[in-house]
């Protein structure tokens, strides 16, 4: 390529561009331009800043200050076991309480691309220092878990939306409680169980919140329990909670055959339910009679269906093509294809991933049937092409 | 002129197959280094527009005018080239990052990202060089090629050109509008006047940004600061305008007709994105500030690569055209504008002779490879 004066300007060029690829001068200049410019003057800095928005300037001296976006800033990151970790997260402006129980959704970049995962969230509300904490498990082959529990450094920005999801505790709780849990279902539980504890003790230890919570969880062995020590601390601490402990390597797993040795009264409490597929499956057996006292959170797909013909599928908005096959979720099709696809639980729970179809037919991956007329909202993410496919997105 | 005549089908297929496997190759091995290139130059483009704008607050000083000035004009040149232009040819959609996406992205020139990428992406990329049909080709208003019929206008070409650099993007935006297809009844005076509205928009959002709010904000140095956003949109308007006349008129550069892409496969749509353009010799900063459209054959070849990657494969695809003798035109910049104003002047007026029926295919030696 070309030689001569032009070269000397290579240098600056590089440095120009590595400058500003470390992003974080100017980072502790203060609330008050923040609040200087976010209350109010937005509309008239939009002049300014035009066709960009005013927080496009100021997320270069803060990642977190990004209006329309909710993003966090990795604090920590603590080890719970050999393959789960604790992030600790600090949420930008715009981010409102979760009650123990909720996910919160979680944008990682991985290589360049971002990735969308839904994470429990691990601790209760208001902690003093006004982060949230998730729990991750890393699973075999995953791709986020493994990062974030191997990979991620405090300092890491990620984005966030939520917090949501309905397995949360009613107000008032009921008196008695079961939580069954196993591997990282304890995330929500471990929530749920300090925002039941905590306060009572903050009183002074007067009338406990609750009468007695019996939570029975699984893990392969005892240093396999994600906040076993706390747990076991919080149970010598509180009578009204007890703890038990199934280590499935020696043995074996729990099953609902087990409940009345384990907990003779199982059947007049109120049980909250988190773990594998399986085990969630025996529990909505198991409850069958009384599903009202039966709460579930599932954290993969039910059974995912493989199978049908799959397709051409075009986005409409985008403009995007792709081929995909008849066992990938549209969703991922999508992504794959570029696609700013929104989704939430990438399970079938959420809806927030759905898209108008204005042609073809889809097959639900979790029940196998194929359905779909034009016009109608399908979930992408548990929704796969038969035959070709036009979807508004 | 290309020398593609021996070139057989064969040939021409597995050049296709190089090429493809060049392109797999390099979309799989995007990472982290290129997210972190695309958000570098995002930041840095940013922070020089603020630090030119802040600097023109002190306008009344000469020296500050002129780096205040000069900030911004290579701030709205990289925001146009290296970031707008290539993030609208959806180059980061792999990202999945909805900041950096071709579908939110809307750059600072008026025309509206909607449009500029229906006529941008679609018609010139896909109809790249086709007589009648890419209406890049001399942006209707211009003779480039001996192909296009000559008409008296023509003569003042040389002047007019001259003044549309100077209003680019302004050119841009109207003709992106494809007001000739409304006396044929192609396209309904509502969706112009949709499409003029969205213009009008961003005409009026620019305006007042630039020649309004900023030196309002001024004070007293009003003027210079009205005059040094001016000269920044001129220097842009005229960049852009020479990067982009430079990719596809310089001699060397090939026209091809309609009847010749009559069932084209992906190989000969390789070939004439490859005869259609031509490259400018230059060292980064040069690749940087021509949003890599020095690269113009190897974003012709695949428009969605990366532009940061442009420079890696060109040695491989100058090897693989010296392969097939096929020709790879590149020049300084000099030498290509040069070419190009050579060019505009000799079509202002009648004539190549050869050319003169319209309907002759002018790249007789691409009837091989067709
Ligand atoms: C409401 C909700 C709450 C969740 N809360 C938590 C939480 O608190 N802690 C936590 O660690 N995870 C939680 N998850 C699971 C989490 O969202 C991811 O699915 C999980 O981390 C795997 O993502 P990945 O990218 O690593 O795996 P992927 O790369 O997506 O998948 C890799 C492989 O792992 C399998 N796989 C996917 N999900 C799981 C899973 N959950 N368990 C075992 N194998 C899996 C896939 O089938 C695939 O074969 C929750 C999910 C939901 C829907
Ligand atoms: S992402 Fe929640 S239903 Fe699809």
């Amino acid at each position: 390529m070309g030689a001569g004066p032009i070269d000397g300007w290579d240098r600056a060029v590089d440095v120009l561009v590595a400058e500003a690829s470390h992003g974080r001068f100017w980072a502790a200049s203060g609330a008050a331009v923040e609040s200087a410019v976010l209350g109010g003057l937005v509309g008239a800095v939009r002049w300014l800043t035009t066709p960009l928005f005013p927080e496009d300037y100021l997320s270069l001296v803060n990642p977190l200050w990004c209006g329309r976006e909710l993003r966090g800033r990795i604090e920590a990151i603590h080890a719970e076991t050999a393959d789960a970790a604790t992030l600790v997260i600090r949420p930008g402006r715009g981010w409102i309480p979760h009650k123990p129980g909720q996910w919160v959704r979680i944008g990682v970049d991985i290589e360049g691309a971002r990735h969308w995962r839904t994470y429990s969230l691990s601790g209760p509300p208001g902690r003093p220092d006004g982060c949230i904490t998730i729990t991750v498990k890393a699973v075999p082959d995953g791709l986020v878990s493994r990062h974030l529990v191997r990979q991620a450094a405090p300092g890491t920005i990620v984005e966030l939306a939520g917090p949501d999801g309905s397995f949360v505790l009613p107000e008032p709780p009921p008196r008695r409680l079961l939580f069954l849990t196993a591997g990282s279902g304890i995330t929500p539980v471990r929530a749920m169980l300090h925002g039941l504890l905590t306060p009572a003790a903050a009183r002074g230890g007067a009338k406990p919140r609750v009468a007695d919570v019996v939570l029975l969880h699984s893990a392969p062995t005892s240093a396999d329990v994600i906040f076993g020590a706390e747990l076991r601390a919080l149970t010598a601490r509180f009578p009204n909670l007890r703890l038990y402990e199934r280590h499935t390597r020696t043995e074996g797993r729990l099953r609902p055959g087990d409940l009345p040795d384990l907990c003779p009264d199982w059947a007049e409490r109120t049980a909250w339910v988190c773990g594998p597929a399986g085990m969630l499956q025996e529990a909505e057996e198991h409850w069958a009679g009384s599903l009202d006292r039966l709460h579930v959170e599932h954290f993969r797909p039910v059974l995912p269906r493989a199978g049908g013909e799959g397709g051409r599928v075009r986005f409409t908005k985008s403009g995007r093509e792709t081929d995909a096959e008849g066992g990938t979720p549209l969703l991922i099709a999508g992504e794959d294809a570029g696609v700013l696809m929104p989704s939430g639980c990438r399970m079938g729970i959420c809806h927030s991933c759905v898209g108008r179809l204005t042609s073809g037919q889809v097959r639900d991956l979790r029940t196998g049937q194929i359905h779909g007329e034009a016009g109608d909202l399908v979930q992408t993410c548990v929704s796969a092409a038969v035959g070709p496919v036009e979807i508004e997105l | 002129m290309a020398t593609t005549a021996r070139l057989s089908h064969a040939d021409v297929e597995e050049f296709g197959r190089e090429l493809d496997r060049i392109r797999d190759e390099i979309l799989a091995s995007l990472g982290k280094k290129d997210a972190q290139y695309i958000r570098g130059v995002i930041a840095a483009q940013r922070k020089l527009e603020l630090g030119g704008r802040v600097l023109l607050f002190a306008s009344w000083l000469p020296p500050a005018w002129v780096a205040g000035t000069a900030a911004l004009a290579t701030a709205k040149i990289l925001e146009n080239m290296e970031i707008g232009h290539n993030v609208l040819h959806g180059q980061w959609d792999w990202m999945r990052d909805p900041k950096i996406h071709s579908t939110t992205w809307e750059s600072d020139i008026v025309s509206p990202s909607a449009q500029w990428k229906h006529s941008h992406n679609v018609v010139h990329h896909t109809w790249t060089n086709v007589l009648g049909k890419d209406r890049d080709l001399g942006y209707t208003l211009l003779r480039v090629s001996p192909g296009q019929r000559w008409h008296p206008v023509y003569l003042l070409q040389p002047i007019y050109n001259v003044l549309l650099a100077l209003v680019f993007e302004y050119g841009i935006a109207l003709y992106d509008l494809e007001v000739e297809r409304i006396p044929a009844g192609d396209k309904s005076l509502k969706e112009t006047s949709t499409q003029l509205r969205a213009i009008a928009g961003k005409v009026r959002r620019q305006i007042v940004k630039d020649y309004l709010a900023f030196p309002l904000l001024a004070g007293p140095g009003f003027v210079p600061v009205l005059l040094a956003n001016l000269t920044a949109n001129l220097t842009r308007n005229v960049w852009a305008h020479t990067i982009i006349f430079c990719g596809h008129f310089p001699e060397g550069a090939e026209v091809f007709t309609e009847e010749q892409l009559e069932g084209e496969t992906r190989g000969e749509w390789y070939v004439r994105q490859l005869l259609g353009s031509c490259n400018i010799d230059g060292g980064r900063l040069l690749h940087l500030m021509s949003g890599n459209l020095s690269h113009q054959i190897e974003h012709h070849l695949f428009p969605d690569m990366p532009s940061n990657r442009y420079a890696e494969i060109a040695p491989r695809i100058r090897a693989l055209c010296e392969r097939f003798g096929l020709s790879y035109t590149s020049g300084s910049l000099a030498r290509q504008t040069g070419s190009v104003y050579k060019r505009i002047l000799r079509l202002a007026f009648p004539g190549p002779r050869q050319h003169a029926e319209p309907a002759a295919p002018p790249a007789p030696d691409l009837q091989a490879v067709i």
